[in-house]
């Protein structure tokens, strides 16, 4: 099979690193080869992060390149403006809405630009969700990023049982059931 | 165990996994990304051999170097600059050689993903003449690091084991074995061989020449150098993860991939460029291996064609030497997110109020580095890790001590403990009346939170007694030490003007935990009473990324950010921003 591509964008903070894993997991648990690349140090605080999961039968660099993307995950608006080119011609994008102010922004160096999902969807396949809405509904800001994967593993070949089982494997005990019905509540939006 | 189990391992956790496989005894490190996560793993391993965060790289070295002399395998790991700490001792060691096998492994940062320099370890492996061995992969790092500590004790040197950012933090399949029973070698006495006087150092350099001429005769048949031919039109001599671009843009290439990078091959590399028509040679950095290869009158391009910048792409193979024309959209110009502090960061409060007094910093490496820009814009200097200390005092000692009174150092309690601690010592050797900031928040941040020597917690995990930073401070003889909450703004901004006004050293430290680290659940979050709020903006000077302000000008705190740190409270003068329960 032919590497298949996978990019998580977002903002330091919001779980990248988390997200990145489980879908490599349920890679790995599907017997691909699988490789991953995500950022530590000092972009995590607050700074523009990627990370990659590339799987297939033999893979080789741990990045995706520009025009390479298969599946494209924003968890913030700007950030998939960013990104948006490294998605190949047929490739997905899954976007959070949420927005993010970055520094240049909030000091007024820059504006914040209008209207990206609309302009994205011109040029790209683009799925968006309020996942922030969904997550504080569930009480938790913070598993937004697993609704967003939720959605994302729609246009995946893998059962809910499947990603369950990953997901119990990824993250800490007692926040399995949370996590849990973050990405049920993604996967039936 | 079962031999053939694969697990997803980080290249770090690799690393980790192959020195615990070679029998690895004793490690010792001071985080720093890339290599922070070294430790972390070793540590899993703690109930078959010893690690340790040391106060800094140097100290770290020699801890394993003295493992090294009791006979055991040791490991140093740091980051590309810890690797100029350490080199005193490693320049050294490498004309004494090991007893015990002995490792450094050295995570350079092309694309200065977390770095104040690209430095190429490389380079200082060929000035020290210690042996570099580089992998491609999370399976290599954990195969590669296990032939390192054999070639070590077999050459009697210590050997550099390269990484970068991208092997370190990217994830790959690993196959598990059993850890080696390495049996502890027996004590021998050897002043001429381990006491580097200048008698014994002539003899010992003449032995480093014949070692490093062993080394290329006999790299040319180590299983880590390895020839892989295919079509000879080009041929491309590469290693580390570079090598992994090669195999995605150019799988019909021939390929010299190099496990050992210092010293090369030569006679290997002569045949291979014997039998192909191009030879192009892919590394990312400094062209070590390039200018090597061409000084021998071998014809080769490098980076005629290839950044000395950054890091290396498959694309960028495609682009150079294939001359595809890759149809790839334009990045979309959009606004920077440069990284920044976090919402409640103790910092940010010591920054608030340094800005106010118009106060410039001389800064060090953390966090806080982050005050620098806009707006709190307040770390005028970021050298390296102590600097800041030392660098105020060198500042006095040129334009004189009126000159620095509105200037303060500012360093957090890990740097400190890494090297600040010297720096001080010196500004009050030498009479300096600087005033210092430690900007105590109890942990190193920036690579993850990691305990120190003041923190009263090992790598371990033991419960230690921790280092008291103020008694530490008032026993080098500063006399004028005091420690505030950083949040209290009003008292901090006192404090700092009547210590700039004394002739003295003076050393505030602000001790207020990583918000991070902080495990109390939130109370309450700020929130702007819009009928209140005059849109004057002043609570914004902080540059808290929960702030933004509405189209009608007032601000708004995002909740999901906010921790309730009240700092941009105490910047509203019409008490339009209230505390609310959550």
């Amino acid at each position: 099979m032919e590497t298949k591509n996978i990019m998580i964008v977002g903002v330091g903070g919001q779980g990248t690193l988390l997200t990145s894993r489980i879908l490599g997991g349920i890679m790995l648990g599907a017997g691909y080869d699988v490789k991953m690349s995500e950022v530590h140090g000092m972009a995590q605080r607050g700074g523009s992060v990627v990370t990659y999961v590339r799987y297939g039968d033999n893979v080789s660099e741990p990045i995706v390149e520009e025009g390479q993307a298969d599946v494209l995950i924003a968890f913030e608006q700007l950030e998939a403006k960013r990104y948006a080119h490294f998605l190949k011609k047929d490739g997905v994008l899954i976007v959070n809405t949420q927005r993010i102010d970055p520094m240049p922004v909030v000091i007024g160096a820059a504006e914040y630009p209008e209207g990206i999902v609309e302009e994205l969807k011109k040029d790209y396949k683009v799925i968006d969700v309020d996942a922030m809405s969904e997550a504080l509904k569930l009480g938790n800001p913070k598993v937004f990023n697993v609704i967003v994967l939720g959605v994302a593993a729609q246009h995946m070949d893998f059962t809910k049982e499947q990603w369950f089982e990953v997901i119990e494997k990824t993250v800490k005990p007692k926040f399995i059931d949370m996590n849990k019905t973050a990405f049920e509540v993604g996967y039936s939006l | 165990m079962d031999e053939q189990k694969k697990v997803m391992m980080l290249g770090n956790e690799a690393i980790a996994r192959g020195a615990y496989e070679a029998g690895v005894k004793v490690s010792a490190a001071y985080p720093g990304t890339p290599s922070t996560e070294i430790s972390e793993n070793l540590v899993k391993y703690k109930d078959e051999l010893y690690c340790e965060w040391s106060p800094n790289e140097k100290v770290a070295m020699e801890v394993a170097i003295g493992a090294s002399f009791a006979g055991v395998r040791a490991l140093a790991s740091m980051k590309h600059v810890g690797v100029n700490v350490a080199a005193d001792p490693l320049y050294s060691m490498s004309y004494i050689g090991v007893t015990g096998g002995l490792v450094l492994v050295a995570a350079d940062d092309p694309g200065l993903y977390s770095s104040q320099n690209e430095q190429d370890s490389r380079m200082v492996a060929r000035a020290a003449q210690v042996p570099v061995i580089e992998p491609s992969d999370s399976q290599e790092a954990k195969e590669f690091i296990k032939f390192a500590y054999d070639m070590s004790e077999k050459y009697d040197t210590p050997v550099i084991f390269r990484t970068t950012t991208r092997l370190s933090h990217s994830q790959g399949l690993v196959t598990l074995n059993d850890r080696l029973n390495i049996e502890d070698k027996p004590y021998e006495r050897n002043i001429a061989k381990n006491v580097m006087m200048p008698g014994n150092a002539k003899k010992r350099h003449l032995v480093v020449e014949e070692r490093e001429k062993r080394l290329i005769e006999d790299s040319c048949d180590f299983p880590i150098n390895r020839v892989e031919m295919n079509d000879t039109k080009i041929g491309v001599i590469t290693s580390g993860i570079p090598y992994q671009y090669v195999k995605e843009a150019l799988p019909n290439a021939s390929v010299l991939k190099l496990g050992l990078v210092n010293p090369l091959p030569r006679k290997m590399i002569e045949d291979f460029a014997k039998k192909v028509d191009k030879l192009i040679i892919f590394e990312e950095l400094d062209p070590l291996i390039e200018t090597q290869v061409k000084s021998w009158g071998i014809k080769a391009i490098g980076k005629e064609i290839f950044t000395i910048q950054g890091e290396y792409s498959a694309n960028m193979l495609r682009k150079a030497v294939l001359n595809e024309d890759l149809d790839i959209k334009e990045a979309a110009e959009v606004p920077g997110r440069p990284p920044i502090l976090c919402p409640g960061c103790p910092h940010r409060s010591a920054f608030t109020v340094l800005s106010k007094l118009k106060i410039h910093a001389a800064g060090d490496i953390g966090c806080y580095t982050l005050g620098a820009v806009p707006p709190l814009g307040v770390i005028d200097t970021t050298v390296c890790m102590g600097s800041s200390i030392s660098s105020l005092h060198g500042m006095e000692k040129a334009r004189g001590k009126e000159y620095i009174k509105n200037w303060v150092a500012v360093i957090g309690d890990s740097t400190f403990m890494h090297t600040g601690v010297n720096s001080l010592m010196n500004m009050v050797y030498n009479q300096g009346t600087g005033t210092v900031m430690i900007l105590d928040n109890s942990t190193t941040g920036m690579t993850g939170h990691q305990d120190h020597a003041a923190t009263g917690k090992t790598l371990q995990g033991d419960e230690v007694p921790a280092i008291n930073i103020p008694e530490l401070c008032r026993a080098i003889g500063v006399k004028n030490v005091y420690e505030i909450n950083v949040f209290d703004v009003e008292g901090l901004e006192k404090l700092i003007k009547q210590e700039l006004a004394k002739d003295e050293v003076s050393v505030i430290i602000t001790k207020t935990p990583c918000v991070l680290l902080n495990k109390t659940p939130i109370t309450h979050t700020c929130q702007v009473d819009e009928e209140k709020c005059k849109k004057c903006g002043m609570c914004m000077k902080p540059g808290c990324p929960a702030i933004t302000r509405l189209p009608n000008g007032v601000t708004r705190i995002d909740t999901t950010m906010c921790n309730g740190c009240g700092l941009c409270k105490s910047q509203c003068k019409f008490g339009a921003i209230v505390d609310v329960p959550v």
